[in-house]
């Protein structure tokens, strides 16, 4: 691989401070380096234009058996609707809320980012996961194995045996060759099998007993044990429904007294997700309201949490979640079709497509929750934007996303095309915020904060010298930004250019060429634990539907792994 | 109205894929740019003009475009799909997909079509002189929002499936039709003069059915509850009134509860 040099860029890396300089970057075998130490770079003239990090998602279902029930029953999610056709890569791109893995490869690309973390695998179906992962072209793919209501998990919890659990966790991120603990409506889901419901955190789990709240604190407390890079990332109880920002404020409060414990520079406790879903008031979908002001300002006030917003895009879209009961619930809203399935011991899920209208007051309401929880914020590397794709909107809305978030003009503009605008506006805080965010804010939100989040900063989200040569450019000058907000959406929809582990990835906004992509996965190394071991095989023989040996990820399932080492037992 | 003639000489051997084939996209172009438009056939592209000898020129708008197509159709699909405006003749029968997801304008096919022809549609008329197959004026596969508007006249048979999910327009059968009727509807109106098979209104929440014929097998769902004197199509009769599905959710209006009508003629 050549050397590149990126020169004149306003250059926006948060990780290191750097706030819009003008600077040049150097890249040598897929690694940045200083600039002065290359002999005959190939050389990319960013004068006038932003230069950042590759892009990292926090949160996004792109891979995996849910999403692809997704595709299979919404044919209609692609007629008609895969308009664009790239004059330089010759796979099938197609789907629109639930992209073929080659769009979805291509479309981040084409937005600049290079590192998207799969939000829900269930373990059962790592092999489905990976085989996706494999077929998702250029970016980097991580995936969070599904631990909330896990019955290894619900039981080690319910007796409090953290080092037994911490040992089950490694275990399973080795079979699943998982990345971290993800925890979906926890206890919930499993109560789904018994067709109920925990809506807040201490709402037993039938038949194990347990509460939510006893499975988060547990979970906070093995992932801390374990120092594993990413914290739980918690789709709290309760999800979508008027009222709930009070469970989402208990769920929260479940890491006060909680430190992070790594070596990866991770520094909250607990991941909060789609929180915009989250921070809602009122007790009907008659006085629904925003709560985004009291949510936030919890968060705000404690270090140890990160969030991301997923933000409501306003799309025809196409729900899917490890929820299963909220699926059900939503599917009894909207009548519209409804997949649902259960995972054995481990976990369950929903798929339902869904139309956020901007002429109904709910989804507007919604729509201005996200933008005030970011606009709201007080550290911006704790606040991401996701659009918990596709289930508050398509990942391809990101740069609309960015638009909202930098332009109080975009907003208005948004808003006029509303329904019921001064419902909407009595029951948010949207039309008083002023601020805009700058292109530093936006590159903590989308590069630096999430990788700092998910504990992978010395490798992704920041250009210092040492680190992956993933590098976005685009087509924005922060001294001469347009005044026109669809400019700035044209430009973080289609990067000017994404150089990719040092290779040139997109240029003008089109893909030209398909470097490696990895999987990313965390191994944990722990004591030898023989009633782990024991429960593992006793379970496998007595409750699952394949043999133990079946069951962890064959090798030949995992495409270029890049695996993060963990040990524990020094 | 300007009419641009297209003869089909060199019959495909593969099925055609005509959606250009529409007022829309002929309009405001000579016939020599009208023969450079895209078919497929398979998967290969090709000019209309390597199968069709052209004649005239379009009209300015679509409005003011109507095309007449002659010679043995049977293997040309998607002619008029998404046609906004305009008209369009097929002399003969015609493939599938005829008039899908129409939005206004005529298109009048002397024969018969194929299965999906006004699939999708929101506007505008379908009329067939012969018969229709499969999935006639239904939803496209996964779609819950099928025909939104607009008629669709068959004067012959038509095949299983029709109507599917419809939402608002007319259908008007003059023959019998095959199992599935307006499956899911939520509105719009079906006029079966002949008879029907069976599973009529399966799982129908909204929406009207008139059948002047028999259905052979009458789904349990429905349940009489009178008999009314109408005048449908032209026609004047008195029918049995059936409401249901009662299987289904039914939305509430202005207190009461909205079933799906079948009326059968006594």
């Amino acid at each position: 691989m050549g050397e590149l040099l990126i020169k004149n860029g306003f250059v926006f890396d948060p990780l290191q401070g750097i706030k819009g300089d003008r600077m040049d970057i150097g890249v040598k075998d897929g690694k940045i380096v200083e600039a002065g130490t290359l002999s005959a770079p190939k050389t990319i003239d960013a004068a006038g234009m932003a230069v950042m990090a590759g892009g990292v998602d926090v949160h996004s279902h792109v891979v995996g058996p849910k999403v692809n029930v997704g595709r299979l029953f919404r044919p209609e999610d692609k007629l008609f609707k895969s308009p664009h056709k790239s004059p330089t890569c010759s796979r099938m791109e197609m789907g629109c809320s639930v992209p073929s893995t080659f769009k979805t490869g291509y479309d981040y690309a084409r937005m600049g980012y290079v590192f998207v973390n799969e939000a829900a695998m269930p373990p059962l179906h790592s092999p489905h996961v990976h085989e996706e992962i494999r077929d998702t072209p250029i970016i980097d793919n991580a995936a969070m194995p599904v631990f909330g209501n896990n019955w290894f998990t619900l039981e080690y919890l319910k007796n409090n045996e953290i080092e037994n659990n911490a040992a089950y966790t490694a275990w399973l991120l080795r079979a699943t060759r998982g990345f971290g603990i993800k925890v979906v409506n926890p206890g919930g889901s499993e109560a789904w099998g018994w067709g109920l419901n925990c809506v807040n955190i201490n709402d037993p789990v039938p038949y194990f007993d347990i509460t939510p709240a006893q499975i988060v604190k547990g979970l906070i407390e093995t992932n801390e044990h374990l120092g594993l890079p990413h914290s739980v990332h918690l789709h709290c109880n309760n999800l979508g429904n008027p009222g709930n920002y009070t469970d989402t404020l208990d769920s929260i409060r479940l890491a006060e007294g909680y430190t992070p414990k790594n070596n990866f520079g991770r520094e909250q406790v607990l991941h909060l997700t789609h929180l915009q879903f989250h921070s809602y008031g009122g007790d009907s979908w008659g006085n629904f309201e925003s709560r985004a002001k009291d949510v936030m300002d919890y968060v705000n006030a404690h270090d140890n949490i990160t969030v991301d917003i997923g933000q409501v895009t306003l799309d025809e879209t196409t729900t899917m979640t490890a929820d299963g009961p909220f699926e059900h619930h939503l599917c009894s809203l909207n009548h519209l079709k409804w997949a649902n399935t259960d995972v054995e011991l481990e976990t369950a899920a929903g798929v339902v497509p869904y139309i956020y209208s901007p002429n109904v007051k709910v989804c507007t309401i919604q729509w201005a929750v996200g933008l005030e929880l970011a606009l709201f914020s007080k550290d911006l590397m704790r606040t991401f934007i996701t659009t918990d794709h596709p289930n508050a909107g398509p990942f391809t809305r990101y740069p609309q996303v960015i638009a909202w978030l930098m332009s109080r003009a975009a907003r208005d503009e948004t808003m006029k095309t509303f329904k019921w605008l001064d419902r909407t506006i009595d029951a948010t805080s949207i039309d008083s915020i002023d601020r805009e965010l700058t292109l530093y804010e936006i590159a903590q939100m989308t590069r630096a904060g999430p990788a700092k989040a998910l504990g992978i900063s010395n490798t992704y989200g920041g250009l210092a010298p040492g680190m992956d040569a993933d590098i976005a450019i685009y087509g924005l000058n922060p001294e001469n930004m347009p005044s026109d907000p669809a400019e700035i959406e044209k430009a973080f929809s289609r990067c000017a250019w994404l150089v990719k582990d040092g290779t040139v990835t997109v240029q003008g906004g089109e893909v030209v060429a398909e470097p490696a992509k990895r999987t990313v996965w965390v191994d944990v190394k722990v004591p030898e634990n023989a009633q782990v071991q024991r429960d593992i095989y006793e379970h496998f023989l007595r409750h699952y539907s394949v043999k133990l040996d079946n069951y962890s990820l064959f090798e030949e399932h995992l495409h270029n792994p890049r695996v993060i080492e963990v040990n524990t037992t020094e | 109205m300007k009419t641009v003639t297209l003869t089909l000489t060199k019959p495909p051997e593969l099925m055609l894929e005509g959606q250009n084939i529409t007022p829309d996209n002929f309009a405001g172009k000579k016939a020599a740019e009208i023969a450079a438009l895209d078919v497929w056939e398979g998967k290969q592209k090709g000019p209309l003009g390597n199968y069709f000898t052209v004649e005239g020129d379009g009209g300015a708008t679509a409005a003011e475009t109507k095309i007449v197509l002659c010679g043995d159709c049977t293997r040309v699909k998607r002619v008029g799909q998404q046609m906004t405006a305009g008209e369009i003749v097929i002399e003969g029968d015609a493939d599938m997909y005829i008039g899908g997801w129409m939005k206004g304008g005529k298109v009048h096919v002397k024969g018969n079509v194929d299965s999906f022809c006004g699939i999708g549609m929101e506007g505008g008329e379908l009329i067939i002189d012969g018969e229709a197959y499969h999935h006639l004026g239904s939803s496209p596969r996964g779609e819950w929002r099928g025909m939104q508007g607009g008629v669709i006249r068959v004067a012959g048979n038509v095949g299983n499936d029709t109507a599917t999910f419809i939402n608002g327009g007319t259908i008007i059968i003059g023959g019998d039709a095959d199992i599935h009727v307006s499956t899911h509807g939520e509105g719009g109106t079906v006029v079966i003069k002949g008879n029907a098979k069976g599973r009529v209104g399966g799982q129908m929440v909204k929406g009207d059915i008139y059948v002047f014929g028999e259905i052979e097998n009458p789904l349990p769902g429905f349940q009489k509850v009178g008999e009314v004197e109408q005048e449908v199509d032209g026609v004047k009769g008195r029918f049995a009134h059936y409401i249901g599905d009662l299987g289904e959710r039914h939305p509430v209006s202005k207190g009461k509860p909205v079933y799906a009508n079948i009326y059968t003629r006594i």
